[in-house]
């Protein structure tokens, strides 16, 4: 089996970069809905971590971290049928029209 | 957190399998078929590659802290010296060396 | 998105606005999946509100108060490397959600260095949220096997013939690094010591800072 792309000790890997950020809205957002979810039994801790490890190779490297926690936690509600794609697709349309795409 | 449990004690001797299973796994790559010793019994805790996929994670699995001597783990890892690497593995990954 | 915005929805929008237009197509599903699990009642606005004040107030601050008392007080040291989640009790900091904490004790020959290689695990619940350098892949690449390498980047420069001790973090433990007290630092009050202990000495990539010498 190939070593999947989040088993990173001792990989080629360059410099690290010290910058910090400060969190965007929808990274505590984020960062609070997930942990919330945790907090009801809704989702494990190991549940998204194997969604993350079950996302396209590419993806997870392109997406930031943040990004990374949404995409495994929408796999997950999906898997547990809380949500659909369909219905997140059309709430996002929905709110973009509010937010007033350019 | 029982410490009177599982097969090995700390100071044994132990080698990490190299398994190949799917599936959501937490014992790193780079340990695997790596020979170390146990430094600590952590205890019994839920397995993590049931919890993964929706299961329970029972029953319960001995945790361990391993330890590895870094020139062993990586053939080029400088200086040869006392330098270690300490991985938290479950038991059913460790066979006794 | 609902007319009426609870106390949840605004405290989280109000700290950095954004066009929410701008976002990325994963930054701006977050909104959607929250709407829709409050829409459904699988989430209210109060659980979210709780999670967002639960990480705020979750700082290296506590990291710093736990080591200074250790340094000062030799027998609380003892309890919080025999049961740190007891020591962090005894000094009001709240561990509870931590399944296990161990903290790991530096000393002259000795440095650790912790980093969860297969995702992020951190002691968040006393610390708050990891540095984004904590996450990157780089670090969880080169920390297993070049931790001397990532110190240097961090300007810490580790002689031979002290051990270094690297922890990754693969299962329900999250450890904390108890740094070695700067020489020097005889007489300071704890509060002045807590300013030393910067996160990234309790991360181990780096010491605590020295003790400014005296005018």
């Amino acid at each position: 089996m190939p070593r999947g792309h989040h088993d990173l000790g001792g990989t080629p890997a360059g410099p690290i970069d010290r910058t910090e950020h400060q969190l965007d809205d929808w990274e505590i957002l984020a960062d609070a809905v997930n942990q919330a979810l945790g907090a009801k039994g809704i989702r494990r801790t190991d549940e998204l971590r194997r969604a993350r490890e079950q996302m396209d190779s590419g993806l997870y490297r392109a997406l930031s971290y943040y990004e990374r926690w949404i995409a495994s936690l929408e796999t997950i509600l999906i898997e547990k049928k809380i949500l659909t794609k369909e219905e997140i697709d059309r709430k996002v349309t929905a709110l973009e029209a509010k937010w007033g795409e350019p | 957190m029982s410490l009177a449990v599982g097969k090995y004690k700390a100071g044994d001797r132990v080698r990490v399998r190299t398994d190949d299973r799917p599936g959501h796994v937490r014992t790193p790559y780079y340990v695997r078929g790596k020979n170390g010793w146990v430094e600590r019994v952590y205890g019994e805790f839920l397995n993590p590659e049931s919890l993964g996929h929706g299961g329970d994670g029972l029953p319960q699995r001995p945790l361990y802290l391993v330890g590895f001597h870094q020139n062993e783990v990586w053939g080029e890892y400088r200086p040869l010296g006392r330098d270690k690497l300490f991985v938290d593995i479950f038991e059913h990954w460790l066979d006794p060396a | 998105m609902s007319a009426d915005h609870g106390a949840g929805a605004e405290a989280v929008e109000s700290k950095h606005e954004r066009p929410k237009h701008e976002l990325s197509a994963h930054a701006k599903r977050v909104y959607a999946i929250r709407d829709l699990l409050l829409e459904k009642g699988v989430l209210t606005k109060n659980d979210i509100q709780e999670q967002v004040e639960y990480m705020e107030a979750r700082t290296p601050a506590n990291g710093a108060r736990l080591v200074v008392r250790a340094w000062v007080d030799a027998g609380f040291k003892k309890r919080l490397l025999a049961d740190p989640k007891a020591a962090c009790a005894e000094m009001g900091i709240d561990a509870t959600s931590l399944n296990e904490f161990v903290v790991l004790e530096n000393t002259e020959k000795v440095r650790h260095l912790v980093v969860c290689t297969l995702c992020s695990c951190y002691p968040r619940p006393i610390l708050g949220r990891p540095p984004d350098w904590y996450k990157s892949l780089n670090y969880r690449a080169r920390a297993v096997n070049d931790p001397r390498g990532v110190m240097r980047e961090f300007g810490n420069e580790v002689p031979d013939d002290v051990e270094i001790r690297v922890h990754d973090s693969t299962a329900d433990m999250r450890y904390l690094v108890l740094p070695l007290r700067p020489k020097g630092t005889e007489g300071m009050s704890e509060e002045e010591l807590q300013r030393l202990v910067i996160r990234d000495s309790l991360i181990g990539v780096v010491d605590p800072l020295p003790a400014v010498p005296k005018q």
